[in-house]
């Protein structure tokens, strides 16, 4: 056994120096792995990056794009890490990746995993319903706090980003929802919409299409800074008019989460060197910036140290609300 | 009339002779993977995606929403013909189109599907054109209780619906439960009878549960009885269909009454699925010889079809208005939707007018080629009847197997749809019947979210199920369709007591 493994090491070893010499390419079709279903926010994000790489002729192989979507995405990391050491298999997902191991028992860790890199960083906001009595996030929340737990707020799935903000914005103020799960930001949307629920904590692209119709309006966007302006969506305001958190007086300023990127363990690291580079490509594309901004994303390519560092940092922010929560798994 | 005004303003769009050539292009591309069980039309649709980036967003949607129909009528005709449900929706469709296929009626039974399906998603297609405004507010209505009314309607009308015996339709769906609660929970976020087995979780997928209970349940069940496939003499004459189509206007409070409940579940969140299911039940129901249902009774196959038609048209409804997709195929198409630079929504009817009327005026054009394209296949599909059982059956054997594969590209699901396969026979031998176990995988996940979260709004008080007109009237059906059966019980036994002691 432990020859076996000498011997794979230096079989990787001869082919990562022989990948020095000559840049690693795909030698067989790439399967672009989406950790969420069909139409999922992740979904698009891998189908456009798989349009804009088609288009723009950056790699030959052609790519297939497979849904793994289980388990809140579990699934698809799962079959990165049955797929280890292969460098065709490239996994699209959040930060979900080396969260969902801190709140479940799902068959991988986040060493099963490679990063790559991250495209962009997706947005929060605080939306209530359009004829509610609120027009800033102070206002709002000193409401709540006046009767606890009766306010609701939609979110999608369960001990996920929007729970996670929830309880984020729970400790910082000292407001308390129901939290009510829903199968995605589209259902928490039109939940809203109706008025069945108080607010939720979707990102721009999953409310753009009620906040057009004046169903629903945004309070205030857990970014540091405010959006890029936008054309105006309704109302003469766009995305660049809603007041970040940190103006409204809330004391909770970042939070976001990234469109990450990962290849499973042990591949060679010239594959990792090429896909981020493809990547790097894809991202000053003039098609992936309409992405960004339609979707009024924020725009951000990392890779290498960066996207480690941001992966540390966002980690340990997490895991602290995991935590306080009594979300962790033993 | 505004919305008239519109759609002739569409059919310009959709009518030249490129997006026509595209429909038959989508309809026969969708028959093939609806023909394929387990590829389906999410699987086609997601295909078929990559090479709509390049098109223009009209050219795009005509082109998937015709696979869908395709796919739609091709998971009729694996249904009648193999008892092997290509859609989960076209399940209702074997109870008597596949004894009518084995009495050599095959003919006679697709021609009756494709048209009252043609027929649902005209009626369907007509009240997304007549009634837009109002249904995508009538839409913002529902929340979970609401959505749990809907799916206890469609369980209270399908237990003791007779055949078997109830409980025996109880500890059936029971199983079914049980299967659609394996994999990760939306509402606590933890993963369930999974035995922290990698490939459970992701939960066990409907569609390899319906290629083994049926199609290899079925196989092993032909192969016990001697290896012969009946309706091998069946004639296969293209007049045949005509005469089918005039006999159709005979069926006429049928039609009609699928297609309101096809619309209605359609517009509400129960999905083709349950709107099939559910409308076979009230044909049966309402039905002068309920006996003959399961034998090849041709309402049997007309009831589900219309429904299931009108259903899947009249979701697209709240896919546009609100942005929710009401089924896998419509989640696919939206993400399409916003790849093309659409966002869909309450505003896409006023942003994009000729996007969305020419989208419903390629559904009217689509349906009729797709009715016309499908019925000039009947007679070939029903000659693959004739082929002797030692040919074809090791053949759907393999179709099963890639199908099973292709759902998820797992080859676990090939392992698990033979298990399937060998518990459907084990139910037929002991008199259990399949159905209600599809129907609650397929709903019940839906229908456990959507009653946990009711709980949670009302920090777990049952009264939020009466808590306004609409969940109320909903729920009252509900127990009125679950009662029925028993009083009909109860006046039977007691017209059985006093006709004995008469004599």
């Amino acid at each position: 056994m432990k020859n076996l493994c000498i011997a794979a090491g230096l079989a990787a070893a001869s082919v990562s120096f022989a990948g020095a010499a000559q840049a690693w390419q795909p030698t067989k079709p790439v399967e672009f792995v989406v950790t969420s279903g069909p139409g999922g926010g992740t979904d698009n994000f891998a189908r456009v990056i798989q349009s804009i790489i088609t288009k723009n002729k950056l790699f030959d192989q052609p790519i297939v794009v497979v849904n793994k979507g289980g388990g809140s995405g579990a699934e698809g990391y799962v079959y990165g890490r049955q797929n280890k050491s292969d460098p065709h298999r490239v996994i699209f997902g959040t930060n979900n990746a080396y969260l969902l191991p801190y709140v479940a028992k799902l068959g991988y860790k986040y060493s099963d995993l490679t990063p790559v890199a991250a495209l962009a960083l997706d947005e929060f906001i605080i939306w209530v319903n359009g004829s509610a009595p609120y027009n800033d996030a102070k206002s709002y929340i000193e409401a709540v706090k006046a009767k606890p737990g009766t306010f609701k707020m939609a979110g999608s799935q369960s001990k996920d980003t929007d729970q996670t903000l929830t309880a984020m914005i729970q400790l910082a103020t000292g407001a308390k929802w129901i939290y009510v799960p829903f199968q995605g930001g589209g259902a928490a949307a039109v939940q809203l919409a109706g008025a069945h629920v108080d607010s939720n904590t979707n990102n721009p692209n999953e409310n753009v299409g009620q906040w057009k119709a004046g169903q629903v309006k945004p309070l205030c966007v857990f970014s540091p800074v405010r959006l890029a302006k936008s054309d105006p969506v309704f109302e003469g305001k766009g995305w660049g008019d809603i007041q970040t958190c940190k103006e409204a007086g809330l004391p909770l300023e970042t939070f976001q989460m990234p469109r990450t990127v990962w290849l499973p363990a042990d591949v060679p690291a010239d594959a990792v060197t090429f896909y981020a580079d493809i990547m790097e490509k894809v991202s000053k594309t003039p098609e992936w910036q309409e992405f960004v901004s339609r979707t009024a994303q924020t725009g951000r390519f990392m890779k290498g140290k960066e996207f480690a560092d941001f992966v540390a940092k966002d980690d340990a922010a997490n895991a602290k609300v995991f935590e306080a929560e009594g979300w962790v798994v033993k | 009339m505004d919305n008239v005004a519109s759609l002739m303003h569409g059919f310009s769009v959709a009518l030249t002779t490129h997006h026509i050539l595209l429909m038959m292009a989508g309809v026969l591309l969708g028959i093939l993977v609806g023909v394929l069980p387990g590829l389906g039309a999410p699987n086609g649709v997601s295909l078929l995606l990559p090479l709509t980036f390049s098109m223009d967003p009209v050219s795009a949607i005509i082109l998937l929403t015709s696979l869908y129909w395709g796919a739609l009528f091709g998971g009729s005709t694996t249904s009648i013909l193999f008892n092997i449900p290509g859609e989960p929706s076209s399940v209702a469709t074997t109870f008597d189109g596949h004894p009518m296929a084995k009495q050599g009626r095959a003919t006679e039974a697709l021609s009756f599907a494709f048209l009252s399906a043609g027929f649902g998603a005209m009626a369907g297609v007509i009240l997304i054109t007549l009634l837009s405004g109002w249904v995508a507010k009538f839409a913002l209505k529902f929340s979970s209780p609401e959505y749990f009314a809907v799916y206890f309607m469609t369980f209270a009308s399908f237990i003791g619906l007779g055949g078997a015996s109830p409980l025996k339709a109880i500890v059936s769906m029971g199983v079914g439960f049980a299967l659609a609660s394996i994999g990760m929970d939306s509402v606590s976020g933890n993963v369930r009878l999974t035995f922290e087995f990698d490939a459970l979780l992701g939960g066990v997928s409907f569609l390899i549960a319906v290629i083994g209970l049926f199609g290899i349940g079925e196989l092993i069940i032909t192969m016990e009885e001697g290896l012969k496939f009946e309706g091998v003499q069946a004639k296969v004459r293209i007049s045949d269909v005509l005469r089918t189509a005039a006999k159709l206007p005979r069926y006429w409070v049928a039609l009609l009454r699928s297609s309101l409940i096809g619309i209605w579940m359609g517009i509400t969140p129960g999905g083709p699925t349950a709107a099939s299911f559910m409308s076979y039940a009230m044909a049966k129901r309402t039905s002068r010889n309920p006996a003959k249902f399961g034998k090849g009774e041709p309402e049997g196959v007309i009831a589900p079809e219309t429904a299931d038609h009108a259903a899947g048209s009249s979701a697209m409804l709240p896919m546009l208005a609100l942005g929710i997709p009401g089924s896998a195929t419509a989640a696919v198409m939206m993400g399409g939707l916003m790849i093309w630079g659409l966002n869909p929504g309450p505003t896409l009817f006023t942003d994009r007018p000729d996007f969305v009327w020419g989208l419903i005026a390629s559904m009217y054009l689509g349906n009729v080629v797709a009715v016309i394209v499908v019925l000039a296949t009947v007679p070939l599909f029903a000659s693959i009847l004739r082929i002797p059982f030692a040919i074809i059956g090791p053949i759907i054997v393999a179709i099963c197997f890639i199908g099973a594969f292709t759902v998820a590209s797992k080859s676990f699901d090939i392992w698990l749809a033979l298990a399937f396969g060998v518990v459907g026979y084990l139910f037929k031998k002991l008199d259990y019947p399949i159905a209600p176990l599809v129907l609650a995988m397929v709903i019940g996940d839906k229908a456990e979210d959507a009653f946990r979260q009711s709980m949670i709004f009302s920090q777990g008080s049952l009264s939020i199920f009466w808590s306004n007109a609409l969940v109320s009237t909903l729920m009252a059906i509900g127990v009125v369709l679950l009662l029925l059966p028993l009083v009909g019980m109860i006046a039977q036994r007691l017209r059985g007591r006093t006709a004995q002691s008469t004599v």
